[in-house]
């Protein structure tokens, strides 16, 4: 009887010795089995993706017969010219012209607040402010990112227009303010990316080489001509991407614009007036009881796809700056 | 003195000037965002004064301001939550591990890191979009829509097919919402454990596997974990993809009937039907409140507001509780 064939003995715990070989190719198949379903978690993030573009597309584009796209209904060239937007009523017009105006102004006032006051305090928390300060700070302006939504949309309703336009605005300059208008949403939607810009920018001007500041002092500079002529052009590319990406928040901004700005679409750039966003149509129509299946309800989806270009486009274009015009530090 | 020095000394007081007053200016930046956290949360504070109290907790919604309760939203982003929580973590830490630890670099990953940045990007209410065909309706696959019964014992899962406006569908809509954010964080908190650890576990013969599960990952935890508490908080106050999915605005249930954490114990049916009942949430009765003419109602959803804002502040100081606990123990 030769060794390889001598019964295996049990160890005192009572297990058999496996050979070494084969528990190391059951090993060898479980590492390969959770590698495997690893791989599948990560591939869901590329799922969500092709899930959303392909049900956009459905919808809009090329239809599962029996159904029909929204484009084989509406062209292209009223969507993108025309400049009523009246699904609901009778005379049905379908041009996204005036959601889309809604949009940009409401994403254009937050821009006028959040890109000035959130890059003045990235530049104040990384060059003048002391560690200490930055760090209790930087968490409180945190919070301001971490605020629901829908409270944003509360406090424009019943704090900025009441309180803030209406005196401004109306009592003292003689506009009309409306009580759902563009610019308490864009007020407040600028305050949420206040600290997105700040806290995007400050690391990006923090990340400038030391060397580089004292340089400018060597050659006499001030701080004030350290920090704008020296540190901020150092991380331009890093402030411009954190602008494109706050502003594409903005545009995807849903509940404080769906409380706050109102349900008239309206090709305006009045501030003062009521209008509609992409996005709040596509929340007016969902709460609403436009059967699925008609026009209207499909109207929605080709609102949706053109809010998932822009942003897309607008998240693409921030990284390719951030990727081609980085400047990089040894 | 030089000429040269003359006309550095003469613009010199104006330099200085123009310095402090940019410092000025961006110093009053600063203070304006803070400000205006402190205006916002004091101002919703003195609108709810008055009628956040222990009936406005234990009540369901109501036609007459003074009787309305947050009750139903309560109990449905407590489920929303949980359900996110139990699809996302494991999912999302999965995924991360995955990215940092196997994948090679070459075209797929790539397509996979830079479709991961571009999914944080987009706006909550597409993915509401996509959560209302794919589970809502389920692709419109199942027509007559059936249920499926799943016995377990002492309780009977009724799993409605398509899934509709359930807790679950909500859940798994938010399930994809927050995958994203926690895949990054926790890819940050995976690069920052030192390889030596993990070539010390491989030197002992562990295998890649044991190496990250007995190594990496209780390593990264903290940092995962704070990822995860901040990404579920921002799921609890979305309201758009809700919406989308059909959530309920006005509601006088709870998801199972469970109204008072000892039913948890009490109906272990309940528990089970929980997931498969409709909803509503925090957020969408604010906002549902904030549409409503009467006036009173502003108070109503300004208590709603302070009641997710404590929320959010109990999940957040979690995180950051878990952060400074383990954070201290861990010195590379």
């Amino acid at each position: 009887m030769s060794v390889a064939e001598a019964p295996a003995e049990a160890d005192p715990a009572g297990r058999v010795p496996q050979p070494l070989i084969r528990s190391s190719s059951l090993l060898r198949a479980r590492e390969q089995a959770i590698r495997l379903v690893l791989f599948l978690c990560a591939l869901l993030s590329v799922a969500t993706t092709v899930g959303i573009v392909l049900i956009l597309v459905d919808e809009t584009i090329v239809a599962i017969p029996p159904d029909t796209a929204f484009f084989q209904n509406v062209s292209l060239w009223e969507f993108l010219t025309e400049t009523r937007w009246t699904p609901q009523y009778a005379e049905k017009h379908f041009g996204i012209l005036p959601l889309v105006c809604g949009t940009l102004l409401v994403a254009g006032i937050a821009a006028l607040i959040g890109i000035p006051v959130g890059l003045a305090s990235a530049i104040y928390l990384s060059e003048y402010s002391s560690p200490r300060a930055r760090g209790l700070i930087k968490p409180v302006l945190e919070i301001l990112a971490g605020i629901p939504t829908v409270v944003y949309g509360y406090f424009a309703l019943v704090f900025v227009t009441p309180y803030v336009l209406r005196p401004i605005f109306q009592d003292l300059l003689g506009f009309h303010v409306s009580v759902f208008n563009a610019a308490s949403a864009g007020i407040v939607v600028g305050i949420m990316i206040i600290p997105m810009i700040s806290s995007l920018s400050e690391d990006v001007l923090r990340a400038v080489p030391q060397g580089l500041r004292e340089a400018g002092y060597a050659l006499g500079s001030t701080k004030f001509d350290v920090s704008v002529k020296i540190v901020v052009p150092g991380a331009l590319s890093g402030i411009l991407a954190s602008f494109l990406l706050a502003i594409s928040r903005a545009i995807g901004e849903t509940m404080a614009v769906t409380i706050a700005a109102g349900q008239h679409p309206k090709l305006t750039l009045n501030p003062f007036e009521s209008i509609e966003t992409m996005t709040a149509y596509i929340v007016n129509v969902s709460l609403g009881d436009t059967p699925a299946g008609t026009i209207e309800y499909k109207s929605l989806y080709a609102v949706a796809l053109v809010l998932f270009v822009m942003t897309l486009s607008m998240n693409i274009l921030s990284q390719f700056i951030l990727r081609r015009y980085r400047e990089v530090y040894q | 003195m030089s000429q040269f020095d003359q006309s550095f000394s003469a613009g010199l007081a104006a330099r200085h000037r123009q310095g402090r007053i940019f410092e000025f200016v961006c110093a009053a930046s600063t203070w304006f965002a803070l400000l205006a956290l402190a205006v916002l949360i004091g101002g919703i504070a003195w609108q709810a004064f008055g009628w956040l109290d222990w009936q406005y907790l234990t009540s369901f919604d109501s036609r007459f301001p003074e009787r309305a309760g947050i009750l139903a939203g309560l109990w449905g982003s407590l489920w929303l939550i949980l359900f996110t929580a139990i699809f996302s973590v494991p999912i999302g830490i999965g995924a991360a591990i995955y990215l940092e630890e196997y994948a090679r670099p070459g075209l797929m990953t790539r397509i996979i890191q830079i479709n991961l940045s571009n999914l944080a990007g987009i706006p909550s209410i597409v993915y509401g979009i996509l959560g209302l065909t794919v589970f809502v309706k389920m692709f419109g696959a199942f027509d007559p829509p059936g249920v499926l019964d799943v016995s377990l014992g002492i309780v009977t899962l009724h799993i409605p097919l398509p899934l509709g406006r359930t807790v679950l569908a909500g859940s798994l809509t938010l399930t994809l919402l927050v995958l994203p954010v926690i895949i990054i964080a926790s890819q940050e908190a995976l690069r920052a454990v030192p390889p030596s650890l993990r070539h010390a576990s491989y030197a002992l013969g562990a295998t890649q596997w044991q190496t990250i599960r007995n190594q990496v990952l209780p390593s990264a935890m903290p940092g995962v974990l704070t990822g995860v508490i901040l990404a579920l908080s921002r799921a609890v106050g979305e309201a758009a993809p809700l919406i989308m999915i059909g959530a309920l605005t006005y509601v006088a249930f709870t998801p199972g009937d469970i109204v008072n954490p000892v039913d948890l114990v009490r109906n272990p049916q309940g528990v089970a039907e929980a997931p498969f009942g409709t909803f509503t949430a925090i957020p969408i009765q604010v906002f549902n409140w904030v549409s409503r003419p009467k006036v009173e109602y502003q108070h109503v959803a300004a208590a709603g507001s302070l009641v997710l804002l404590a929320l959010l502040l109990l999940m957040n100081g979690t995180a950051i509780f878990i952060r400074n606990r383990f954070q201290k123990r861990i010195r590379w």
